[in-house]
């Protein structure tokens, strides 16, 4: 039910703060997307959409230490693995 | 998608539940909030990859779950009107009332129709400005921002036609009616990612030190998870309770100020009734007064309707990580997602729900 989904402004109309309207591309698939909650984003943001409405826009350097984050856990493991195929 | 795949890479998953395993050196009961984070849960067996030590317990986070029989039927009552076009959220269509769905009796020939937003709704009325257009809003802090601003919008543009039904909850008054119970077993939780992408996190402070549980904001993809667990099991091997921020791509501290703000002006918090748990107070939206006559069920006269639920449904324990779906004796026989007897059977984020449909056979314990 609070399932939101990531997709990407490809334009933004409307002058009006609170009827900010954009179409946004969820994998190539268009969408009309309330954008009143998101004033600052950009076309070509990332924003997280919920029932027709932007919550939020997505950090892309957030994302990447997240993603960072993870690769690491990756390259720890995996080098413990050759570590213990070389023993 | 970008954002989405990254997420799911299965090697990462299991480096990272052996990483869990690495720092778990005690038995630990951790309660997800939200529904989605259940569902994904079963569905990708993110439980059976973790050490033995680790419990997951299913929360209460499901808008579809814990909305009352009572509202159901009062919605069943709105939609069966002359000149009424009743919309919902696809999920809420095939929730049972006391007698009947909405997906019934638009079989039987109400005009009810499935929408994707509140916007959807708001524009049928505009289209259609000889009929009475009225949208069930069902859902937490996330779905508030969309709701009201479909109410903002109406009486801006002076859209007589449209109403809502409200069935609004609230996320930290039910995380606190699970810890101040005596039968508490929850240690630390998952804050809904979501929930907090709105509302931001402040409000959790508090209750992670009132009851030292750490509280760890997370997203809803099976690497998010098995992260925020990571964070929640490191805090609790040190013996610290904070709040911790997993899903900080789509999270801020202060939450989205927009969005807060438009539910402020539309929304008051009111005491609620949740299925499977009863009244709590402080724990739902309602509109404010200035609004009032975007209220559907005044606007259509309902009052006073009162449903007993079924004596044999636990679910109101299994919400509450008292009880697991197997513990019911109706699970699966008497109770099935086509003939639900309680809240968690009857959306497919409902612990009863998703055990059903992804592990019908119970573990050998
Ligand atoms: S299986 Fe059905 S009856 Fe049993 S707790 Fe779950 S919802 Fe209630």
């Amino acid at each position: 039910m609070c399932l939101a989904v990531p997709g990407q402004i490809v334009s933004i109309e409307g002058n009006d703060p609170l009827e900010l309207i954009g179409k946004v591309s969820f994998g190539g698939t268009m969408r009309k997307v309330n954008l009143s909650c998101v004033p600052e984003a950009l076309i070509g943001d990332y924003v997280l959409v919920h029932a027709g409405m932007a919550i939020s826009i997505i950090d892309a350097s957030e994302a990447e230490l997240t993603y960072q984050y993870l690769k690491e856990i990756d390259d720890l493991a995996t080098a413990e693995d050759e570590a213990n195929e070389i023993s | 998608m970008k954002y989405l795949d990254e997420y799911r890479n299965p090697k990462l998953a299991r480096q990272l539940a052996h990483g869990i395993s690495e720092i778990t050196t005690h038995n630990w009961t951790i309660m997800e909030v939200c529904g989605g984070q259940t569902h994904a849960i079963v569905r990708f067996g993110i439980d059976s990859l973790l050490p033995g030590e680790i419990t997951l317990l299913h929360g209460p986070g499901c808008p579809v779950c814990v909305t009352p029989v009572e509202l159901i039927d009062k919605a069943i009552e709105i939609a069966v009107r002359p000149k009424v076009i009743f919309c919902s959220f696809g999920d809420m269509m095939r929730v049972p009332g006391t007698g009947k769905d909405l997906l019934s009796v638009k079989a039987e020939g109400a005009d009810v129709r499935m929408v994707y937003s509140p916007f959807d709704a708001l524009k049928m009325a505009v289209d259609n400005p000889d009929r009475e257009i009225v949208f069930f809003a069902i859902g937490f802090e996330t779905t508030a921002p969309a709701n009201a601003m479909a109410v903002y919008q109406a009486k801006k543009r002076n859209i007589k036609n449209f109403s809502i039904l409200v069935s609004h909850v609230l996320v930290p008054p039910a995380i606190e009616a699970i810890l101040s119970s005596d039968n508490n077993r929850v240690q630390g939780f998952l804050a809904a990612g979501h929930v907090c992408a709105v509302m931001g996190y402040n409000e959790y402070i508090p209750i992670a030190g009132k009851y030292h549980v750490p509280i760890v904001v997370t997203g809803f993809e099976p690497l998010d998870i098995l992260q925020g667990i990571y964070m929640v099991i490191c805090q609790l091997e040190k013996g610290r309770a904070e709040v911790e921020n997993q899903y900080s791509r789509a999270v801020k501290k202060d939450g989205n100020p927009q969005a807060i703000g438009i539910m402020n002006e539309v929304f008051r918090i009111i005491p609620r009734k949740w299925r499977g748990i009863g009244e709590m107070p402080k724990s739902g939206l309602g509109l404010k007064h200035e609004y009032s006559e975007y209220d559907a069920e005044s606007r259509f006269g309902l009052t006073g309707y009162r449903v007993e639920e079924s004596s044999e449904c636990i679910s109101g324990l299994i919400l509450r990580g008292i009880k697991k779906p197997f513990d019911c004796e109706a699970f699966g026989k008497n109770c099935t997602p086509e003939r639900p007897l309680g809240a968690t059977m009857v959306s497919s984020e409902g612990a009863c729900a998703a055990y059903y449909r992804y592990r019908r056979i119970a573990p050998n314990q």
